[in-house]
């Protein structure tokens, strides 16, 4: 019997809620599915599972509030032969064992008991969910529970308030225990500006790369050449990350802000993180998030370039352990061949966790993407 | 008729003096100034100074003086001012009257009654505002009761008086001006049970002393919003009477403990103790307590009613309990 656990969707969640279950017990479900939403600080989330198996029970009921890591479901695996249901003993009351893990009153348990009720079903109106003779009382006649199930998406009274505590608490914490160094690098972004031009001429209008693909998927390919920005800081070590989950900082037109990552970003060509990234913007507005793509990101991109500003000096994401920068892409003097022209230029700039590397590896990074967007055919 | 709970302990002084010629009333202050509280007022005149005593202030003393009275034959009742003066005779009550009948092998009864006001609520700080009934209530060999109506202030005493054991008489000062009905024959009461003072379905309040007042209130503001309480007055905090509020809270499954002790090792928590070893599988709901804040009694009289379980807080813990909370 496998089971499913409410999963940490990102470093700051203690908890979350469970907003509805997407499947019921007897349910066939694979690596992926998505099975349930649930309600944090930062909005409804849809909770995948990670094992294929048939839902054998729901243990938690809409509304509850459930710890990280705390157990929602049971699933039995494929092959794993179903429970073998005990003959019913004669005369007694066999039908309802009282079902561990539900917060029921001890008169609801043993009413229900009594009357072979299976408390899973009942919803519970008493303190925190509980449930209470009512009622059992209630199910036992059929008869809808004596308060409806609460609003199907219980938001936190001041879900803005609830958000900005998280990200005070996430970034409090990175500065507090991430030992931060800066660099930031001026590329010549002209070729890789005509690039995308040529590129786009070809494209239908809603295809249309713009210079965050680009820019993205220099940053993924970098990672190969210094592995060591991409991972986690966690238990006092270091863990690097094989694949590259890029996260994106993505700005919530109610404040606030999420950073979802775009999952192995190393397989993705810049057209197919264009449109990664133009879902993941589009889902995050619509609070219709996957559970595994928070709180995976391996190392985490912000760019405000669209905001105007010339330099970013981002703040880690705990447990990540660098986070890239991209500031606005402005025609600048530069000078070419001994020669001052007007170039387009963007300001890449690099936070990087000192335990973890140095300025020397993390100049070699901003080096590796100005190397790579100067040849932009090539990514 | 019409009277106070002051008025109904003098006259219970009264009828004891009266009626048993081994009675006598001995304690600071009882006799010239008619007691701290006035309940002896005018005692010492109408019985004279042999049994109306002024004692010196040193209650180790003239406890200890009531405990050899009580073995010598008489009916002593000690007044000790203040609970919190209490802590000053402890060694006499514990020691001395709650131990010697089990430690003579059943020769020597001690036949005393011991009074002494309790409680906060005046703005007499820390030190003269506790609640310690626990205490006592903790010691084999005490009865420990506490009148809250005009009823039990009547009569309590004359029945402590029968008891050959010690029996220690809890008032809170906040009680002496309450006013009540009492009927012309009103006589000695029990102090075995615990008694229903407003009957209802959906939730018990246990409570006794002068939270009694606060938990009808409480309840009356309840019933307008339609959930009828039950409230328990204990009476008697050691022997409880299990029975009653265990019987109480099987009818309604919820239950709420009101108690001015603070919680940590209170009566409260004892109460509750028991309804769970006695009534888990009724219970609807997870008991719950308003009990004083875990602090000195303030001074300050906005921090000092803050401090003490209100009306109000009893309110929203019973409607923590009864609400839906879907």
């Amino acid at each position: 019997m496998a089971e499913f656990r409410m999963p940490s969707l990102g470093a700051d969640m203690e908890s979350g809620t469970l907003v509805e279950w997407k499947v019921k017990p007897g349910d066939r479900v694979k690596r992926g599915d998505l099975i349930a939403t649930v309600e944090t600080v930062k909005g409804a989330i849809d909770v995948e599972v990670f094992q294929a198996g048939v839902i054998e029970k729901l243990l938690v009921e809409p509304g509850a509030v459930v710890p990280v890591n705390g157990l929602m479901a049971l699933l039995r695996g494929e092959g794993e032969p179903e429970p073998v249901s005990p003959p019913p003993a004669p005369a007694a009351p066999a039908a309802a064992e009282p079902v561990r893990h539900l917060r029921a009153s001890p008169a609801a348990k043993r009413m229900a008991s009594e009357l072979g009720i299976d408390l899973g079903q009942v919803h519970g109106s008493g303190p925190n969910g509980a449930i209470t003779l009512g009622d059992v009382q209630a199910a036992a006649v059929g008869a809808p529970p004596a308060v409806p199930p609460p609003a199907p998406r219980p938001r936190p009274v001041d879900a803005a308030a609830a958000m900005r505590g998280a990200i005070a608490a996430a970034m409090s914490r990175s500065k507090r225990e991430i030992p931060h160094y800066y660099l930031a690098t001026d590329v010549d972004f002209g070729r890789a500006q005509s690039w995308l031009e040529q590129q786009n001429v070809k494209r239908p209008v809603t295809d249309r790369l713009l210079p965050v693909a680009l820019l993205l998927r220099a940053t993924v390919v970098a990672l190969a050449e210094v592995p060591e920005l991409n991972g986690t800081f966690t238990d006092g070590a270091f863990h690097q990350s094989q694949t590259v989950n890029l996260g994106v900082a993505i700005n919530l037109r109610g404040g606030g802000l999420i950073a979802p990552a775009i999952l192995e970003a190393q397989r993705l060509t810049v057209s197919e993180l264009m449109a990664r990234l133009m879902d993941l913007v589009a889902r995050t507005r619509s609070s219709a998030l996957r559970s595994s793509e928070l709180g995976s990101g391996t190392l985490t991109v912000s760019n405000l370039g669209d905001q105007g500003v010339g330099l970013v000096f981002p703040v880690i994401q705990p447990p990540q352990v660098a986070m890239v920068g991209f500031g606005r892409i402005t025609h600048r003097p530069w000078v070419l061949d001994g020669h001052v022209e007007p170039r387009p230029v963007v300001t890449a700039s690099l936070a990087g966790d000192h335990r973890v590397s140095d300025g020397h590896r993390g100049g070699r990074f901003l080096a590796a993407i100005e190397k790579l967007l100067l040849e932009p055919e090539k990514l | 008729m019409k009277t106070t709970f002051r008025a109904a302990l003098r006259e219970a002084h009264r009828e004891a003096l009266l009626k048993d010629p081994r009675v006598l009333l001995m304690g600071e202050d009882v006799g010239r100034y008619g007691g701290a509280y006035a309940v002896s007022k005018g005692l010492l005149e109408e019985f004279g100074p042999e049994r109306v005593r002024d004692t010196p202030l040193s209650e180790s003393g003239f406890v200890g003086a009531g405990i050899g009275a009580a073995l010598g034959g008489l009916r002593p009742i000690v007044e000790v001012m203040t609970v919190n003066f209490s802590l000053l005779c402890a060694d006499q009550i514990l020691n001395n009257a709650a131990t010697l009948l089990h430690m003579s092998g059943g020769q020597l009864n001690v036949p005393v009654v011991i009074r002494m006001a309790t409680g906060a609520g005046r703005q007499l700080a820390a030190q003269h505002s506790r609640s310690l009934e626990n205490w006592y209530a903790h010691v084999p060999g005490l009865r420990v009761v506490e009148p809250a109506t005009v009823e039990d202030a009547r009569g309590m005493l004359w029945t402590a008086l029968q008891d050959p054991d010690p029996v220690l008489i809890f008032e809170n000062a906040l009680l002496y001006n309450l006013e009540g009905e009492l009927a012309p024959d009103a006589g000695p009461v029990d102090l075995d049970t615990a008694r229903v003072r407003r009957p209802g379905k959906d939730v018990t309040l246990i409570t006794y002393g002068g939270c009694l007042p606060r938990a009808l209130e409480a309840a009356g503001q309840l019933a307008t919003r339609g959930v009828e309480a039950e409230v328990i007055d204990l009476r008697t905090l050691r022997p409880l009477d299990e029975k009653t509020f265990l019987q109480s809270v099987r009818k309604t499954k919820r239950v709420v403990v009101i108690d001015e002790g603070w919680r940590s090792g209170s009566l409260a928590a004892e109460v509750i103790t028991r309804i769970v070893e006695g009534a888990f599988y009724e219970l609807d709901a997870p008991p719950a307590r308003v009990c004083s804040e875990e602090v000195p009694i303030p001074y300050a009289r906005e921090q000092e009613q803050a401090a003490l379980p209100q009306p109000a807080k009893i309110v929203a813990a019973v409607e923590a309990l009864v609400s839906p909370h879907g």
